[in-house]
């Protein structure tokens, strides 16, 4: 399997990142259902883990593992049946404008503009009028749509509604980016340019993100950090450091070291799909 | 010679877009088979005239009523009587029906004794309505509102049920709260739905008149109808089934020219 060796992911102490504050702290975290019929359904099992100021985190694991789970929980769209979620030091109770998210499916309102969009979390504030334009332009820009501000959602590519998404939730300047598979719907084309854009923009923001996908491509080209979860019990089995350096152009998918990390993260994920079947 | 053939292949595929002046073509052709049909049956003495008036008839009928005011006047209370009853009814139903979509403890309260009612024949509460409020307007009213709030509500609720899960939830992490979700989400996302349901329910509220009308008023013109078959007057029962047609079909493209209008967002 790969020069990585392979080892069961156990958390580090928390002295290893008492340098770095942890923006995301995830703390002994389950998630159980009980179906219909009775049974239990364990989504998440007892997963801790910690992600630090203005890192870009991915979360890779088959489907099924609770990756999704974990940004709804994180989010405070759903609670945990065990364990807490900390972001910024704060509890997470209930979702709130501090952890902004970008959906999977096109979410934005679809009787709203794109600037309506990007404005609707700042008019929530009551920020003053003045101020919501000079944000909305900002991020507008940042997101390469200034020419379609007045435009409706039903008038945009897939790519550009998830380019609005991506603006709308960090018009709200949140603590951290939640980000479930935001790029899963798009042609590869779109999608490689939106990984490009989204770097740039992660760039310029320094904002700490969660990003959720099943493309191991996609998780080394934009993580720092990637966190392997294995299926039934959803858990983290792996963390790996991608050393990349960045900025990150398309290159880096040749090099060998890319190589060798997609192949040790698809022995991990192969593993775990022997185990089920 | 080709592009006929392709013509008559696109007519036979389903869903294939077709020339605007064709598809006038085909709609005008419709009513004129049918305004054909009639006249040929009735000019041609098929059916007595007692039976079945010639348009003729029909339209000096019209010309009569409209010069000595009688239609205008039945037009107008037939009006007041739709209006009043499809504004009161809707004005409840809509917020009703949204609270009834988006809070499952409103639905669990109200959807099984709407469904039970929904299922009631409307004509079958008239002589009630009549006992209790009498043959004036408000009777009128009454029936129509009867026959049309039930629906709306459970209509306007499917609508605001229907709506993503992921659009309230993107919104609470915009920082929305609860009452946010209700007015600047659930409220403006089910607008298409309402509009909808206004449109088809209004449709209802035009045959409830004429139940109404028939069974107790003093004007209207389902009053006239009842009239003119007392008097062997079969063209004027063509003529108010004619307006109420082509007054239904007014206030119909009123509804939809709205909501091209204030909901043009939802294709």
């Amino acid at each position: 399997m790969g020069a990585v060796a392979k080892k069961p992911y156990i958390m580090p102490p928390l002295s290893v990142y008492a340098e770095v504050a942890a923006r995301l702290r995830v703390d002994n975290v389950s998630l159980r259902y009980r179906s219909p019929k009775g049974e239990t359904f364990t989504a998440l099992d007892r997963v801790s883990f910690e992600v630090p100021d203005q890192q870009f985190a991915v979360i890779v694991g088959p489907s099924g593992c609770g990756k999704s789970s974990l940004l709804y929980l994180t989010a405070g769209l759903n609670e945990p049946t065990e364990g807490y979620i900390y972001v910024g030091g704060q509890k997470v109770d209930g979702p709130g404008a501090d952890r902004g998210m970008v959906f999977q499916g096109y979410t934005l309102f679809p009787w709203l503009t794109v600037r309506q969009n990007i404005e609707f979390g700042l008019k929530r504030r009551g920020l003053p009028q003045d101020e919501i334009r000079t944000i909305v332009e900002f991020y507008l820009g940042e997101v390469g749509l200034a020419k379609f501000a007045e435009h409706h959602p039903k008038q945009l590519s897939g790519g550009m509604m998830q380019r609005v998404a991506i603006a709308r939730a960090l018009a709200n300047d949140p603590q951290i980016l939640l980000m479930d598979e935001p790029f899963g719907a798009l042609d590869s084309q779109t999608r490689l340019q939106m990984q490009q854009l989204l770097l740039q923009v992660w760039g310029n923001s320094k904002k700490t993100v969660v990003f959720v996908t099943h493309d191991i491509d996609e998780a080394i080209l934009l993580a720092d950090r990637i966190y392997v979860m294995g299926a039934r019990p959803g858990r983290i089995k792996e963390v790996l450091d991608v050393q990349l350096e960045r900025p990150r152009s398309l290159d880096v998918v040749m090099g060998p070291e890319f190589i060798s990390m997609k192949r040790h993260i698809l022995g991990l994920l192969h593993d775990d799909m022997a185990e089920v079947h | 010679m080709a592009t006929q053939k392709s013509w008559l292949q696109r007519c036979l595929t389903p869903k294939v877009e077709l020339p605007g002046k064709l598809m006038l073509g085909a709609s005008s052709l419709c009513w004129l088979l049918v305004i054909g049909l009639w006249a040929g049956l009735s000019y041609g003495g098929v059916v007595p005239s007692m039976f079945l008036p010639t348009p003729g008839d029909v339209l000096a009928a019209g010309a009569r009523l409209a010069g000595d005011g009688t239609l205008s006047k039945h037009v107008l209370a037939s009006l007041e009587v739709v209006l009043i009853g499809f504004l009161v009814s809707s004005l409840v139903s809509v917020p009703l029906g949204l609270l009834m979509g988006s809070f499952r403890i409103v639905q669990a309260f109200l959807e099984p004794l709407v469904n039970f009612i929904r299922y009631l024949p409307v004509t079958s509460f008239v002589p009630l309505f009549i006992l209790w409020i009498g043959i004036g307007l408000e009777q009128r009213v009454a029936v129509i509102i009867f026959g049309v709030f039930f629906q709306q509500l459970v209509m306007v609720a499917d609508a605001s049920r229907g709506i993503s899960k992921d659009l309230i939830n993107a919104s609470y992490t915009l920082g929305a709260k609860r009452c946010d979700v209700v007015l600047h989400v659930l409220g403006p996302a089910s607008l298409p739905g309402i509009l909808d349901t206004l449109r088809v329910t209004m449709g209802w509220a035009w045959t409830y008149l004429v139940v109404a009308e028939l069974v107790a008023a003093s004007s209207g013109l389902g009053y006239i109808s009842l009239k003119a078959m007392r008097g062997f007057q079969v063209d004027v029962i063509f003529l108010a089934i004619a307006i109420i047609g082509l007054l239904g079909l007014i206030t119909d493209q009123l509804f939809r020219l709205l909501r091209l209008r204030i909901a043009a967002w939802a294709q």
